[in-house]
């Protein structure tokens, strides 16, 4: 046999045995999928299989009207783009203060800050509810949102980049009359977008699925946001073991993630994996 | 990727003197930063060990100081032990075979081939969904007589058995989870590492007549030595920080089996409204992830000196 044949034997066994295992981690989600497709009333193992005879939306407008995913989603994206907004704005000044500043405790200081990666704000549910009980901050989103203001995460990421920029284009700036704020805006963030970028969406995934501080946070769907709402949802449906229901309301609240992915896949890909390398 | 931090060592004159006189900067700089940080970080984690010494009198709402016996009473609580030995069951059962599994995904899919991006979405995809979703579907997998295990795999295992309901196998189903929903993404950190190993590594031990086995243990492992540790060291952290699934799933049951430390302050904080013990184990947990943090620093310093 030929070099070449075997190659292609190879590549071939490849592709079966990795697409087989890739299918069986794709299995679950496109069961939800089809499933929230499935019409009401089927028994038994139908419910398992992916195939759907007659697609029906009605799981779709059920879910819907049992659940208040309008208020929800708009919930969530306020959470999570007001998290971004500022985490953007305190990341970016305390990245550049690490990256170009000489002041005494910096090592110090860069130390207590990674802290934090380390005790995330989901290790502190309990005094974190009892300051933000104190502040009155009690089911609202702004109560989500607060403890996630700072990133240590975020400041060591884009330290890493602003520390790459050469310090010439810094001091032409400084010639132009620029202070260090303007420096900041014309110079460093825009070399730095990658890793903003980058920044951004690990910080929208995160919080986007974030559970466990919401939901002790709100008791009521005021502020809830779509991962508090689905939580609920599941458990009162799965105890009528309501798959299509389930299925439906899992799919609501997955899909504007997935759909965002499927547009810039590489994006993402690419910055899950940079948040890994500079990590 | 720390390379470029020489030139920021680089001396230079003109930007130094326009710094020395704005000495108040930095911190300037700094302050929104810490005090969210302070608020959300280094006060809880005081006001932690402060909370754990005092206890709440149910009839006057009161606080009054215990000293250490909510500790006392930690140590003799039975459940307590058992969420401590499912803790590190569920650290065990997740990080080596979530790591592991990761390694082996990106060595398949490290190829260039017109599928290796479908294959790599298809294991990825996991990480964007929510823990909270993913424990929604999975507890249909996990249906006894119609879901996808009893279904799909009647062949392989004996069909009836009510996995989340049954203390013996409840931990494990969590669990295998878990492991679905990491792996993909840890596999990119390693993905990230293969891209930084040289070719011709590659093409010496092949001309030195190197198995691939062989490449693998002296080429890729050693050098994806630093993506290891930090794997291990998110994968770790993770497995006491993200507690959704055993709330969607089991809600820390049947009979504590998959009550692990964060659910079990969760429970004690909110359910029950023990807020002395809450804190005490809030303590504890800290101090576990200090052990993890302290471990781990001193390992990934050694990393970073060795890459600049």
């Amino acid at each position: 046999m030929s070099v070449r044949a075997s190659n292609r034997i190879s590549t071939i066994c490849w592709a079966l045995g990795v697409g087989a295992l890739a299918f069986i981690w794709m299995f679950p989600l496109l069961w939800a999928f089809s499933t929230s497709l499935r019409a009401p009333g089927q028994l038994g193992s139908q419910i398992a299989s992916l195939w759907v005879h007659h697609p029906t939306l009605s799981n779709f407008r059920d879910a819907w009207g049992d659940a208040p995913f309008l208020r929800l989603y708009y919930n969530t994206a306020v959470v999570v783009f007001g998290i971004l907004a500022v985490q953007l704005v305190t990341i970016t000044l305390a990245a550049y203060a690490f990256a170009r500043l000489e002041f005494a405790g910096r090592e110090v200081l860069f130390r207590l800050f990674l802290l934090q990666l380390m005790v995330a704000p989901s290790s502190l549910i309990l005094p974190n509810f009892v300051t933000l009980r104190t502040l009155g901050l009690l089911n609202t989103r702004l109560g989500i949102m607060i403890p996630y203001f700072a990133s240590a995460f975020g400041t060591f990421l884009l330290r890493q980049a602003f520390r790459g920029v050469p310090r010439d284009l810094e001091d032409a700036a400084a010639i132009d009359g620029c202070n260090a704020l303007q420096t900041i805006r014309h110079v460093f963030i825009p070399l730095a977008k990658p890793t903003l970028v980058a920044f951004s969406i690990v910080s929208v995934v995160y919080h986007y699925n974030e559970f466990l501080w919401p939901l002790i946070i709100t008791d009521t769907d005021r502020a809830r946001t779509v991962t508090v709402g689905l939580a609920s949802f599941t458990q009162s449906a799965e105890s009528a073991a309501q798959w299509n229901l389930i299925a439906a309301g899992t799919v609501i609240v997955v899909l504007p993630l997935l759909v965002v992915f499927i547009l810039f896949q590489r994006r993402f890909v690419e910055s899950f994996m940079y948040s890994g390398l500079k990590g | 990727m720390l390379t470029s931090t020489r030139d920021a060592r680089r001396p230079h004159v003109p930007v130094l003197v326009t710094r020395r006189r704005w000495r108040i900067q930095p911190y300037l700089f700094l302050l929104p930063s810490l005090v969210f940080l302070g608020t959300f970080t280094y006060y809880p984690v005081l006001a932690s060990l402060e909370m754990s010494l005092y206890q709440l009198n149910p009839s006057t709402h009161q606080q009054y100081f215990v000293g250490f016996s909510n500790y006392v009473a930690l140590a003799a609580d039975p459940v307590f032990g058992r969420v401590l030995s499912n803790s590190a069951f569920f650290l065990l059962g997740t990080v080596p075979v979530t790591v592991a599994l990761a390694l082996v995904l990106a060595l398949l899919l490290a190829r260039t081939h017109a599928l290796s991006g479908a294959f790599r979405t298809a294991f990825f995809y996991p990480t964007l969904l929510p823990l909270v979703g993913a424990a929604a579907i999975w507890l249909f997998v996990y249906t006894p007589g119609y879901g996808l295990i009893d279904v799909y795999l009647r062949w392989l295992v004996p069909g009836g058995i009510n996995y989340l309901g049954d203390p013996r196998y409840a931990l494990l189903a969590v669990i295998a989870l878990t492991i679905w929903k990491n792996a993909g993404y840890y596999m990119l950190f390693y993905l990230a590492g293969m891209q930084g190993v040289a070719v011709e590594l590659y093409e010496a031990a092949r001309l030195e007549g190197a198995s691939a086995w062989q490449q693998f243990r002296s080429i890729t492992f050693p050098l994806l030595a630093p993506t290891t540790l930090f794997v291990l060291l998110i994968a770790s952290i993770n497995a006491f920080q993200s507690v959704d699934q055993i709330w969607v799933m089991t809600g820390g049951g049947p009979d504590n089996a998959t009550n692990l430390l964060l659910f079990y302050v969760y429970q004690a904080a909110f359910m029950f409204f023990d807020l002395g013990k809450a804190a005490t184990l809030t303590v504890f947990l800290l101090a576990v992830l200090m052990v993890i943090a302290a471990l781990s620093f001193g390992l990934l310093e050694r990393r970073i000196h060795y890459e600049v």
